[in-house]
């Protein structure tokens, strides 16, 4: 399985990541490799077998729905890069 | 008498409680011992002398009032993929670099809750991705018995932290082999529990269904004190299993008579040095002599391992670390005014190549046209996994394995060809996509380099693996040697 640039590109606009010439040729180049790697699971026949989504036993977990303690305004938005009193500012989303 | 930085837990608590020495002096030894090393081994991303040397203080009280535990007042080092309200968790990235948490993980608190003394945070490989440290965002760790040598990872800063004597114990992570593989390669003990054993809530997360907490210990009794501590139901982790916490060190019998112990010869790996081989083999022999039945096994799925893991957790890790967007918290692009430029330049220049690595194959296993045959795929080939480890589990009750194929390896020298480092971890990570317990002793040496065996149980056997691993060990005196620094 090898990759081409453009695939490259899709992918890295779908996880928007911003990405320079080298890197989108090195990227290529490994992303290619390590694909190679996993047709070894084509050996297997897995055509009734059921998938596993998680290593432990649990099923859904409930619990009833009840007021407890959580962080303040102030301590959610403490990290965030800008802000207006205790909201987050972003950049515009729509165009006008 | 051994200098203070050198006790382990329970020789410390025992010197702390019979008031022979404080958790101050003890604290003061290993921030002296900091002092002489860490400019070497560069284990920590942060060191927290002054809420350190408070915490002491407070430990001290604690003990004079006999209100003491097995690890009050003795210094630890947490990875820095754990949360510490106040104290800022990089998890080795420039994406959090000046990221401080407003809350504990529960693993920290309940460390704190039992009077640990928080000496800093841990160098990893960024997020948690790599098995050498050399991912840091910020420097690369050295191992402690070479400096020019890598310490493994992603928990290297843990491992070279205990192995140098900075701190008596560390905190790591474990996804595919991040707790195992570095204290293999830097002398020590590491235990990756059963999934959901311990809470990973504040634990930042990279692959939700493979990662899990553990202890990095001097030696196996200590590790069975570090779980007593962090183990427990957590009702903030939905997959927290409802175990009630228990007493790890009852275990510690030093009796393993009649104990059927399994060897997979699919772990015995073409690439494996012989060094290691050696090590291991001679370690199994001893386990026969202490009375244990070795008998050969076959998980033939173990082939498949690798390629299985690096489509489930790349996939888990895309999807994780889509919140990286310059938005809510972490480094912000802002020389722009236009929103999606802003997350492309944020994400391209917060994160590492081996993070960008990790995401694009995640989003291309996960997207049309390529689930089935990838994502779809390694679940079912997971599901073949878990099965083939269940059915030599009724045959034996703990499988011994090398844990690292190779001893720790140059810097530079795999860095940057990913499938070579990726392989480094081919007999750790099916023990993650089964979630079992695993844990990592020293057994030998080979070029001066240490050796580590692999203990593998079913879930919920830590009992039965610290059992092996503590009668091994008090058979031979291989935790006992430290690098010389």
């Amino acid at each position: 399985m090898s990759l081409d640039r453009a695939e490259v590109e899709h992918l890295a606009s779908l996880v928007r990541i911003g990405l320079s010439n080298d890197e989108i040729e090195t990227l290529r180049d490994q992303l290619s490799q390590i694909l190679e790697q996993f047709d070894v699971l084509r050996e297997l026949d897995t055509s009734s077998v059921i998938p596993t989504g998680h290593a432990g036993n649990l099923q859904t977990v409930m619990r009833d729905d009840l007021p407890g303690e959580c962080l303040t305004a102030e301590e959610v938005v403490s990290n965030a890069p800008r802000t207006e009193g205790d909201l987050i500012r972003v950049k515009a989303v729509l165009e006008e | 008498m051994a200098e203070l930085w050198q006790l382990t837990i329970h020789e410390a608590h025992q010197s702390l409680v019979q008031r022979e020495i404080s958790s101050v002096d003890l604290t003061r030894a290993c921030l002296d011992r900091i002092g002489q090393v860490e400019d070497r081994v560069k284990s920590f991303v942060t060191i927290t002398e002054i809420v350190a040397l408070q915490q002491a203080e407070a430990a001290d009280q604690r003990i004079a009032n006999g209100d003491s535990t097995a690890l009050t007042g003795i210094p630890v080092q947490i990875k820095d993929l754990m949360s510490t309200k106040g104290i800022r968790t990089t998890c080795a990235s420039r994406m959090l670099e000046n990221y401080v948490p407003v809350y504990d993980a529960t693993a920290v608190s309940k460390l704190l809750d039992a009077g640990a003394v928080l000496l800093g945070k841990g160098n990893m490989d960024e997020f948690g991705m790599g098995s050498s440290c050399e991912n840091s965002a910020f420097f690369p760790t050295s191992n402690p018995w070479d400096l020019a040598r890598v310490p493994g990872g992603s928990s290297g800063g843990a491992a070279a932290s205990v192995a140098s004597g900075e701190v008596a114990y560390a905190l790591g992570s474990d996804t595919g082999g991040s707790i195992r593989q570095p204290s293999s390669l830097c002398g020590v003990v590491g235990l990756k529990p059963t999934y959901g054993l311990v809470s990973r809530y504040g634990l930042v997360a990279y692959a939700s269904s493979l990662d899990q907490i553990g202890p990095i210990t001097q030696d196996v009794t200590d590790c069975a004190q570090v779980l007593n501590a962090i183990t427990g139901h957590d009702p903030k982790d939905s997959t927290s299993l409802p175990q009630q916490p228990r007493d790890y060190t009852q275990a510690l019998t030093g009796d393993i008579k009649g104990l059927r112990l399994g060897v997979p010869a699919e772990y015995f790996v073409e690439g494996m040095q012989d060094g290691v081989r050696d090590a291991v083999q001679k370690a199994i022999g001893d386990l026969e002599s202490l009375g244990a039945t070795v008998v050969p096994v076959s998980l033939p799925t173990t082939k498949y391992a690798l390629a299985c893991y690096y489509i489930i957790a790349p996939s888990e890790c895309s999807a994780n670390l889509a919140r990286y967007d310059g938005v809510k918290y972490g480094y912000s692009y802002q020389d722009t005014d236009n929103m999606l430029e802003a997350m492309e330049q944020t994400r391209q220049h917060g994160f590492g190549m081996e993070v960008k690595r990790r995401i694009m194959l995640g989003t291309y296993a996960l997207s049309t046209g390529y689930y089935d045959a990838y994502y779809l795929k390694a679940q079912q080939v997971r599901t073949l996994i878990r099965e083939d480890f269940a059915r030599v589990f009724q045959e034996v009750d703990a499988l011994v394995t090398p844990t690292s194929p190779v001893v720790a390896f140059p810097q530079g020298e795999k860095i940057n060809d990913p499938v070579q480092m990726y392989l480094i971890d081919v007999c750790t990570l099916p023990i993650n996509i089964a979630g079992l317990p695993a844990i990592s002793v020293p057994c030998g040496f080979s070029q001066g380099l240490p050796v580590g065996m692999q203990l593998i149980g079913p879930h919920l056997s830590e009992e039965a693996l610290l059992r092996v691993a503590h009668a091994y060990e008090q058979s031979t005196e291989w935790h006992k040697a430290r690098p010389e620094l």
